[in-house]
């Protein structure tokens, strides 16, 4: 609706004013809002539930956790890579969290003279150290990830589907297959307290949000990402250590998918084997709805937060105005599709002129 | 000579949104003829090759094929029509073999839809035969260095025996020896009936092999003339509607004394290699593709670990294992593949300038500071004449002589002590030619010393102090400005005769 009447105007118009619009409508992030503030406007006039602080409060907290990992994932599209195992990451980092507070992690004792082996006690750690250790285990797949792929060169979709595959198995294994009850309350609160009326998983993914969108945007070390998925092998002529960053970049993707995982954890009061299921790919067309692309080169985090937003408007507004639930995902698959066209399209045009 | 034209093209116009690429050009190409069409870049030959190759429709005009009116709708209607294109961008594959290349879609079948192998094979060593190629036909391409693989792109067009082949820029990568045989097919083929239309921008080709001369300016039809009856001056005059002087730029200082040497260098792809370059010197070097001068420049940069050798710069001996240690060292590297490793083609002209000096952009806790980057790319535009509406252009965009401008001011950047340039003005017209060679001039004028690596061997000639030739990954002769002539380079670079190796 609001696209086409755009696209007829430029055609036909093409004042200066029209001009200073046009750059605005290129700047893909204007796009996105102008679809949010619109998708808002038509939702609180047909829904009065919708501009409720509860039900924006839990739009948000559901885009959290997304968001965290998006920022990850854009990084890499950026340089050209991409990561499927973001959403067992999720899982295994969650779990071991809550493993290492419930269960405790192996500690020997010593071997004794009727029982020649090393014994182990399982002794329950501090939630902190926990943490640090569902945080090691993310930052490692994801190392494991970007070294087979930068440095034995093994394809990224390949690579990053075997891990997803091997995280989830190795959740499944430490787990049992079962899920994790019984987490201390001080570890709970990350995930349930509030601050200032707003839930801290809300909190923190917007502080991590606006930190890597400066980064990306800003920073010389990130912005090596835009060269590196723009020409691969100019980028090593021009002097940028290509290994070493895409190395860098699947840790990174890690370590924020192990971030999100023990926020949600955190926020459902226990690891359950099934968490993360499907998130990569809900990311990856959040990321691309945000303007990044498969190609690299392009993205930015504030782009991929967007995208995550409205996504997750779609699926609010879609059961507020009481539309069966089962063709939800019908909606999300033609929203990726619309953008990734009208962007394309939009291209194809200016290419020619 | 009666009119017995194989294609004629008539009132040719074809505009893109803001754009008039092509306005009422004609051409008429007769049986058995080189028909050369030259421009600069912009001038509107591609475009009329796209519209005559079937690829683009014209808004009007008319195209007569042995007479009679065609319109074609894609280039495999044109084809199969008689008209044949070897583009400049290559159409090959590289996972698959020089047979399937060369055959593509046309391979000989048997029993239904099996392919016949044996005549795959056997008619493709017949064609590379034409060229005097050695290689076995099942070989898959990717194995194939640049200049073979035109020449499989060119053997591709001439196996469908077309009446009119189109040739864009074919020697662009092709080594001089490549580029006489090519040369000699032509004749043969031209004998048996096969017109040509060849673009190029290399004006001494156009004199050997065209029968005719029709130049485009703007998209519009300027002349045509017999090559015969035209000289170099005056086609550049027609070109680019006014006189250049010399393109090649006269030395303006002497060279100073040995700053940066190398010794007994060793890599894969070249071996004990050894020479020295002064100040401000324009050290050129020769060879035939394969010889193993890019793959030096990339053992000089750290591109590719070298076995042996030493490196000195002002006295100092230089470790460089990376890119980064080079450009650290303020050793640059201009690449012959600007748009497949030398240029960020989706970035924009400002994103690509600062590429290799990252770090001086960089302020305060990392982050970028973008309004230095604007007034560095701004000047970087000025001073070195690129074209473009903006400098938040991408550089896709841009033409292939602004492309290269932007690459030398990419690397401009680093302020080079010492510069390689590989093929500094592949597929770059002659008015961007001649601004390259004068700021590779202005530069050797600051004492920086230039290492320029070309196939092209009169801007070899015309810009070098000295010039190095290598065969097989050695240095196989050198020569002052005064010794040195085209002969003497080829017979050297192709290691034949007795005056080779004939090292000062």
């Amino acid at each position: 609706m609001t696209k086409s009447e755009w696209r007829m105007n430029d055609e036909t118009t093409m004042t200066k004013a029209w001009a200073t619009v046009r750059r605005l409508v290129d700047f893909r992030e204007f796009m996105i809002i102008l679809i949010i503030l619109a998708a808002a406007g038509i939702m609180s006039v047909s829904s009065p539930d919708f501009a409720t602080p509860d039900n924006l409060s839990v739009l948000l907290l559901a885009v959290s956790t997304q968001a965290i990992v998006a920022i990850g994932m854009t990084v890499l599209l950026v340089s050209g890579g991409f990561d499927l195992s973001v959403g067992s990451v999720v899982g295994l980092a969650g779990a071991v969290t809550a493993l290492c507070m419930v269960q405790g992690v192996p500690v020997p004792t010593g071997a004794s003279a009727e029982y020649p082996f090393v014994q182990f006690e399982w002794i329950a750690v501090h939630p902190a150290a926990a943490i640090a250790a569902g945080l090691a285990v993310g930052a490692l797949v994801g190392l494991a990830n970007g070294f087979i792929i930068a440095r034995i060169g093994i394809n990224p979709f390949i690579t990053t589907l075997a891990m997803m595959w091997i995280a989830r198995g190795a959740l499944e294994v430490i787990t049992r297959g079962t899920n994790v009850y019984g987490l201390p309350d001080s570890f709970k609160c990350i995930g349930q307290g509030k601050f200032c009326a707003v839930q801290f998983p809300i909190l923190i993914s917007l502080v991590l949000i606006v930190i890597g969108d400066i980064l990306l945007r800003k920073s010389r070390f990130f912005r090596q990402n835009y060269y590196i998925g723009g020409n691969e092998k100019a980028a090593a002529l021009s002097g940028i250590n290509v290994g070493r960053m895409k190395i860098f970049n699947y840790a990174l993707t890690g370590f924020l998918a192990a971030v999100a995982g023990i926020v949600m954890t955190a926020r459902f009061g226990s690891a359950s084997v099934t968490m993360g299921t499907g998130l990569e790919l809900q990311v990856i067309s959040a990321v691309i709805i945000g303007g990044a692309s498969l190609q690299g080169g392009e993205g930015t985090v504030l782009g991929s937060f967007l995208g995550c937003i409205l996504m997750a408007l779609i699926v609010t507004s879609l059961n507020l105005l009481g539309v069966d639930i089962y063709w939800q995902r019908l909606i999300i698959g033609a929203t990726l599709l619309a953008a990734v066209m009208i962007d394309t399209i939009g291209k194809k045009r200016k290419g020619i002129l | 000579m009666p009119p017995d034209y194989v294609l004629e093209a008539r009132d040719i116009t074809k505009t893109f949104p803001g754009v008039r690429a092509l306005d009422g050009v004609h051409l008429e190409l007769a049986r058995g003829e080189v028909h050369a069409l030259v421009g600069e870049n912009g001038a509107g030959k591609t475009t009329l090759m796209h519209v005559l190759g079937g690829i683009f429709r014209p808004d009007s005009g008319t195209i007569l094929l042995e007479g009679r009116a065609v319109r074609f709708r894609s280039a495999h209607d044109a084809a199969r029509a008689g008209i044949g294109v070897v583009f400049q961008e290559l159409s090959l594959v590289e996972n698959l073999s020089v047979a399937e290349n060369i055959f593509a879609n046309r391979q000989a079948v048997r029993m239904g839809d099996f392919v016949d192998s044996g005549r795959l094979h056997a008619e493709t060593l017949e064609l590379l035969k034409r060229f005097s190629l050695d290689i076995s036909p099942s070989l898959p391409l990717k194995h194939l260095p640049p200049s073979q693989r035109q020449v499989i792109e060119i053997l591709k067009a001439i196996s469908q025996r077309p009446k009119v082949l189109i040739l864009d820029e074919p020697t662009s990568s092709l080594t001089a020896l490549d580029m006489q045989l090519l040369f000699r097919n032509m004749d043969q083929l031209k004998a048996e009936g096969t017109s040509f239309i060849y673009i190029s921008h290399h004006l001494p080709e156009i004199f050997q092999v065209a029968d005719r001369v029709t130049v485009l300016r703007d998209g519009r039809y300027v002349d045509t003339v017999r090559a015969s009856e035209a000289t170099e001056a005056s086609l550049i005059k027609l070109m680019v509607g006014r006189d250049l002087a010399n393109i090649y730029g006269e030395r303006r200082s002497s060279v100073g004394e040995e700053y940066f040497r190398v010794d007994g260098a060793a890599a894969t792809g070249f071996n004990d290699v050894t020479f020295s370059l002064g100040r401000g010197e324009i050290l050129g070097v020769a060879g035939l593709v394969g010889a193993g001068r890019t793959e030096l420049a990339r053992g000089l940069v750290g591109l590719e670990p070298m076995r042996a050798g030493t490196v000195t710069l002002d006295g100092r001996r230089l470790a460089i294992r990376s890119p980064a240690d080079a450009i650290g060292q303020r050793v640059a590297y201009l690449t012959e593949d600007r748009k497949d490793q030398g240029l960020f083609l989706r970035m924009t002209v400002r994103e690509n300038m600062i590429a290799p000096s990252l770090r001086a952009f960089a302020g305060r806790l990392g982050l970028m500071d973008e309004g230095r980057i604007d007034a560095h790319a701004e000047s970087g535009r000025r001073r070195f004449g690129i074209v473009t509406p903006s400098i938040r252009q991408q550089v896709r965009n841009l033409s292939g002589g602004n492309q290269q401008k932007v690459l030398v001011a990419m690397w401009m950047g680093i302020r080079p002590r010492v510069l390689i340039v590989d093929e500094p003005t592949r597929g770059v017209d002659v008015g961007a030619r001649s601004e390259i060679y004068a700021l590779l001039r202005e530069l050797a004028a600051t004492g920086v010393g230039i290492v320029m690596i070309s196939s092209d061997l009169l801007e070899i000639l015309g810009l070098s102090d000295r010039v190095l030739v290598m065969r097989g990954g050695r240095i196989a002769g050198e020569y002052t400005r005064a010794q040195a002539t085209e002969e003497k380079v080829i017979a050297c670079a192709s290691g034949v005769g007795q005056e080779c190796c004939a090292t000062e």
